[in-house]
């Protein structure tokens, strides 16, 4: 991402820093490199997870708008556990996480909700309550790396679940509406604030 | 480019909040967003931003025959453009209803009230009249366009000079700026829109409605007033059934944010009046520098913590006491602050010693975010790991070491681990796929 290959060479597209990664012991591919830019406009990329929108249903298919510039398809088969028989109970305007299957700049994209094993491993509908919004797509790199603090230091506030797409949409649900828009807006504002900010923000809001 | 369709979560949440009061970004149901005003080099060229909604104004004038039927009248137009600049739905040269519903309203709201004077645009009775031309570019859609919209009108009236005439016999002569200052335009009043949004039939009524706001109301009404309490405009959409006490109470609202607003005004023409006067830089380049992009600013908003209490009682009531107490490094002295930057390593070999005792190091360790001392807490809650308190070693690749200290009075602050499963059940998926999904390029 933000790399192309171009015969010998690479070459960057993308503004940003750029980033590498050492192989780890066992995988046969070798280190990475790749580009860390900032934008806020996704493009699917293939085996990214995504929360996409369902826009219409067209017999076999569900539409979903995942914020790229075309509409992702997403078969109901592709589903864990579901049959001709049984279909997954999916409306206009419902919120799925899955990942894509086929993304490129030629075709339409599609997705699934099941990995390559036919396990859910937690993507699918999600659930009625909760809230979604959209943030840049750095802010979400950001906090699914290994280590992310913003997370850790919000579940010390009290307990919420959580979804990250990687098109920049987050779903959040916490026990009260009054908890999901502290949550929301302190996600929201992550993007601005430094560490030390945050952390006294977060002070403020425990301390009380 | 089609807008991004409203998810059903989303909805059902806007209405529930709406119905405990609560808005997405912690106003109160009357209160404004907040409202500047920033002026160009130009006389009559301003730009209104209201919350994240920015409408840009520019007046301009020229001498034209009059209408056949008011020969003694000057001619007002007005044109608001929705840019795509604002919202992904807008397209350009696409008459939508919505395009041509604001217009109406804008017009009806200054021409109808006459605000302006239109006889003194008058030069020469039935020959040469001033035809003064307002353009409203809408550059930001984050909901009550109309307001904006409005606002940036006034002001950019109020604020536009145009240039001297007079008129010798048959001679009419047109000054430049240079020769004879130029003239304001007479205003008689300031009508000013406020917008009400009603949901769940008319139960529900929030002022200055957010986009998402916009999206789920059920109906809107927007009052156009003076500060002398004069309603200008009324005008309802959506279909709602309004009880008389509740469009009169609306009335009185718009009354006092009328009031507040137009006083804003005032300020801001006289502020720029100064500068002007002044000799002082003016116009846009002084005035939008700090809102570049790259500057990572933003407006900070209260976030309402109101409730937080009680949870935060529940949980440490909840909580276990801390087990065991390492009354190990405390790693700073009591009162010693040391946030961020530039102060690396200091804490090098201790969190060395830390780490090996950290044993059971699971891929997502919940460092602290508030240190105390070194807490063990064994957390009933959740059998799956005990997660251990380390002291904030805050190692994120792009931020620089935090060592956030808090006097050590803190230990009813416990860590209580009461995520739910399925939060760090997930986070621990997305651990893995993130890994996955990194080996894959």
């Amino acid at each position: 991402p933000g790399l192309r290959r171009c015969a010998a060479g690479l070459l960057v597209t993308k503004c940003g820093l750029l980033r590498h990664r050492r192989a780890g012991g066992g995988t046969a591919a070798g280190g990475a490199y790749w580009v860390d830019s900032q934008q806020k406009r996704y493009v699917p990329v293939k085996g990214d997870h995504v929360i996409g929108i369902v826009t219409a249903k067209a017999g076999d298919v569900f539409k979903l708008d995942v914020g790229g510039s075309e509409q992702a398809s997403l078969s109901y088969l592709a589903f864990e556990g579901a049959t001709k028989r049984n279909r997954p109970n999916v409306q206009v305007g419902d919120l799925i996480y899955g990942q894509f299957l086929v993304a490129n700049k030629d075709m339409e994209p599609e997705m699934v909700c099941i990995d390559s094993s036919g396990r859910s491993s937690g993507m699918g509908i999600i659930g009625q309550d909760g809230f979604l919004f959209k943030v840049s797509l750095g802010l979400i790199r950001k906090l699914l790396a290994p280590k992310c603090e913003i997370i850790q230091e919000l579940s010390q506030l009290y307990p919420f679940e959580l979804v990250l797409g990687m098109n920049g949409r987050i779903w959040v649900k916490a026990k009260t509406v009054q908890q999901t828009l502290i949550i929301v807006n302190i996600l929201e504002a992550c993007e601005y604030m430094t560490a030390e900010q945050r952390k006294q923000a977060l002070a403020k809001l425990s301390g009380n | 480019m089609k807008a991004t369709p409203l998810s059903n979560c989303e909805r059902r949440f806007l209405l529930r909040a709406i119905e405990e009061r609560k808005r997405l970004d912690g106003r109160q149901c009357y209160d404004y967003r907040n409202v500047r005003i920033s002026f160009g080099a130009d006389y009559g060229c301003c730009i209104v931003e209201l919350g994240k909604t920015r409408v840009l104004a520019q007046v301009s004038c020229e001498l034209v025959p009059p209408k056949p039927n008011r020969p003694t009248e000057g001619i007002l137009f007005f044109n608001l453009e929705l840019s795509p600049m604002a919202a992904p739905g807008f397209e350009p040269g696409r008459q939508s209803e919505l395009l041509v519903k604001l217009n109406r309203l804008i017009e009806r709201c200054l021409r109808n009230s006459k605000c302006i004077d239109t006889e003194s645009l008058c030069v020469v009775a039935g020959e040469k009249v001033w035809q003064i031309r307002l353009d409203l570019h809408l550059l930001n859609h984050d909901g009550n366009i109309i307001d904006a919209a409005s606002i940036a009108g006034i002001v950019a009236l109020c604020h536009f000079r145009r240039p001297d005439v007079s008129v010798q016999g048959e001679e009419v002569t047109v000054y430049t700026p240079e020769e004879r200052d130029p003239v304001p335009l007479s205003i008689h009043h300031m009508p000013i829109c406020v917008s009400f949004a009603f949901f769940q039939q008319g139960t529900y009524l929030l002022v200055d409605p957010s986009e998402r706001e916009e999206c789920v109301m059920d109906g809107l009404l927007v009052i156009a007033m003076n500060k002398h309490r004069e309603i200008c405009t009324i005008q309802s959409s959506g279909g709602i059934m309004l009880v008389k006490d509740q469009v009169l109470r609306c009335s009185k609202i718009t009354a006092v944010k009328v009031a507040e607003i137009t006083e804003l005004i005032q300020k801001a023409l006289e502020n720029d009046q100064k500068v002007r006067k002044e000799g002082g830089k003016f116009g846009f380049a002084e005035s939008i520098p700090n809102q570049k992009i790259t500057a990572f600013k933003m407006e900070s908003a209260a976030v309402d913590t109101n409730n937080v209490e009680e949870q935060a009682e529940e949980i440490i009531t909840k909580a276990d006491p801390p087990s065991e107490v390492f009354a190990k490094p405390i790693l700073h002295t009591p009162g010693t602050a040391q946030i961020g930057e530039g102060i690396e390593n200091s804490w090098g070999d201790l969190e060395e010693s830390e780490r090996e005792e950290a044993a059971e190091e699971e891929g997502e360790s919940e460092a602290t975010a508030f240190e105390c001392q070194k807490m063990e807490t064994e957390d009933t809650s959740t059998t799956r790991e005990t997660k251990k308190h380390e002291p904030i070693v805050l190692s994120d690749s792009e931020e620089e070491e935090v060592v956030i200290l808090e006097p050590p009075a803190l230990p009813r602050k416990t860590r209580t681990q009461t995520n739910s499963k399925q939060e760090t059940a997930s986070k621990k998926a997305f651990n893995k796929r993130r890994k996955k999904k990194r080996a894959a390029y």
